[in-house]
């Protein structure tokens, strides 16, 4: 008995080979870098920015990029550095707050429907389903105009409309785990459900978890600038790079510099998120040796 | 072949029937009295006892999606608070013009995610490979309102060569009707395209191995051949089904590249629902989108049996 349980012991933690496989990949780095900088930006926002973000200056319209302002000024004179500076602690907390509403609820209904199987597994797989036809951007548009328009509402709509993923994701990693050896093992030598699922399943499914929700926040930050470019997400004055985006639409031919930093950054920062969440999937793949 | 597509056509009466309770459900998320949510302005007290009465809100939740969904069976998807119009003729106005938009995209998509996709496959791990690959990343990274922005810029206010906004319909002005169709459906494709690249390449780097690929090469023929014709025809299967599958991209897609270019579709048809509270048009926008996405679902399934031979038995 005592060497049955020794041998339904999990496996050792493979997150030092991971992170040596992932310091090898230049570009995964690169995609971390990027990250920590503009983490750093939004942390620092109030060191950082040179002027106040939301106060109109009326002597400083439309100003296109100089030394006083180094990426120009829009419609109300208010600096667009600043409010970039800013923007970015709507787009990171919106990306991150999203996403972790989705694991949270997606990860014990996965986990919860791959556990129980029969009908509890059927109803979960159709909802999943369900909730998958109805295109992303366009359910949380919804969701925000049923909830109303606001940042903290379409960071609600955003993570309701990407749980699905983490759902299917987490009942199929589960339904893998669950039939490996040494959980068969566990069951047979009594472990109980809740222990097998703490001790076994979480941890073996944290990895391709990590990966998704990495990959997630990159989309989860698009989704936030579309909101807010279509009026859902951060409300005016504050600062948010789709709204920015919104106003320099209307302001084209005259202040063709509103448009291009906000856009940059969504692209740069989506981008880095995308090289990391790549880089974590190639050192977890096996093939990649 | 017939019994996996009559499975396929089975499952996906309980998914139908649940993207229906998802979009009922939704109206459960207004704040406070929905009567008075859907009254919008109006605070005439007999006002808002008809629409309880129209919405049957003084019924409990089931009786009411109930209610709801034997309106949709019979085609009534409810009437535009705004306008008073039936949602689904709504809809059908705008959906051609959405329809043309999102396969002038899937067109340019193919178009540059196809050959990008066999290039970088073929070339694999050398340069062109890797400019393949971190131009498809940066599709997939920039948001395509903010490309679109950038091509309105440079396309129609600096260099003046395409409308910056606006819609003709093809019958009125074939001409122009691509003049203003163009530069949205390339801003709306070029995501697609990344993705479609990105299949293509894992799908014929996956076919290259392959025994018969080896066999055509140590027959003698010709690298363009086996590539073009046996390679690719195979590789195409699994790119087809999933490019089926980005139809919920291109109609989330679609809502921000019409509300650029100003193009009244689909997408700009829910925006504007939305900021005039009108929603029943934003119910029945979704369950519209749910209804293709399940159908498009449907029909990647049917064409993954009939083009694989394997199935076909």
């Amino acid at each position: 008995m005592a060497s049955l349980i020794t041998a339904a012991e999990p496996e050792p933690s493979a997150t030092p080979r991971l992170l040596r496989r992932l310091a090898r990949n230049r570009l995964a780095l690169l995609g971390g870098l990027v990250v920590l900088a503009f983490v750093t930006v939004a942390v620092l926002a109030p060191v950082l920015a040179p002027y106040d973000p939301v106060k109109s200056n009326w002597l400083a319209v439309r100003k296109p990029p100089s030394a006083d302002f180094w990426l120009g000024t829009d419609d109300l004179g208010r600096d667009i550095l600043s409010r970039l500076i800013w923007g970015a602690r709507a787009s990171l907390l919106a990306g991150v707050v999203s996403v972790a509403i989705a694991v949270l609820a997606g990860v014990p209904l996965g986990v919860l429907a791959a556990c129980a199987g029969g009908w509890v597994d059927g109803l979960a797989s159709r909802l999943t389903d369900a909730l998958l036809a109805c295109p992303f951007l366009i359910l949380a548009i919804a969701l925000a105009a049923f909830l109303g328009p606001s940042l903290t509402n379409a960071m609600i709509a955003i993570g309701v409309s990407a749980t699905p993923i983490f759902i299917r994701l987490a009942r199929g990693q589960t339904m893998a785990v669950l039939a490996e050896d040494h959980v068969l093992g566990a069951r047979a030598v009594g472990c109980p459900q809740r222990r097998i699922v703490l001790v076994y399943v979480l941890p073996n499914i944290a990895a391709p978890i990590l990966v998704q929700a990495t990959l997630a926040i990159a989309a989860a930050i698009i989704a936030e600038a579309s909101l807010s470019f279509l009026g859902l997400g951060q409300q005016p004055p504050a600062p948010s790079w789709g709204s920015m985006l919104n106003t320099a639409k209307n302001f084209m031919s005259q202040a063709p510099w509103m448009a291009v930093s906000p856009g940059l950054a969504i692209g740069l920062v989506v981008l880095a998120f995308n090289l990391l969440g790549d880089g974590l999937r190639d050192a977890l793949d096996p093939r990649e040796g | 072949m017939l019994a996996a597509i009559a499975a396929r056509l089975v499952l996906a009466v309980p998914t139908l029937l649940l993207v229906t309770v998802v979009v009922f459900s939704l109206q459960l998320l207004l704040p406070g009295d929905p009567a008075l949510a859907l009254a919008g302005e109006e605070r005439d007290p007999e006002a808002i006892a008809a629409i309880r009465a129209q919405y049957h809100l003084d019924r409990p939740i089931p009786v009411q999606y109930l209610i709801w969904l034997g309106g949709l069976l019979r085609g009534d998807l409810g009437t535009s608070l705004k306008t008073g119009l039936p949602v689904g003729e709504l809809i059908a106005s705008k959906l051609p013009v959405t329809i043309e938009l999102a396969l002038l995209a899937m067109a340019i998509a193919l178009a540059i995610g196809i050959p990008a996709g066999v290039l970088a496959a073929v070339k694999k791990g050398g340069p062109l490979d890797a400019a393949a690959n971190f131009v498809a990343l940066a599709g997939i990274s920039i948001p395509n309102f903010w490309l679109g922005i950038m091509l309105i810029l440079l396309v129609s206010v600096h260099w003046g060569l395409l409308p910056a906004s606006g819609y003709t319909s093809p019958f009125e002005d074939p001409l122009r009707n691509l003049q203003t169709m163009i530069m949205p459906a390339f801003v709306l494709g070029t995501g697609i395209a990344a993705v479609m690249m990105r299949h293509t390449r894992s799908a014929m780097l996956t076919v290259l191995r392959q025994d018969y690929v080896r066999t055509a090469r140590a027959a003698g023929l010709p690298e363009r051949r086996v590539i073009g014709r046996h390679a690719l025809k195979n590789a195409l299967l699994p790119v087809v089904t999933l490019g089926t599958l980005e139809f919920g991209t291109l109609l989330s897609g679609a809502v921000l590249t019409e509300q650029v270019f100003t193009i009244p579709g689909f997408g700009k048809l829910v925006v504007d629902a939305v900021f005039t509270r009108d929603y029943p048009v934003v119910q029945g926008v979704v369950l519209c989108a749910g209804l293709g996405f399940v159908l498009m679902s449907l029909l990647a399934d049917i064409l993954y049996v009939v083009l694989n031979p394997r199935l076909r038995t």
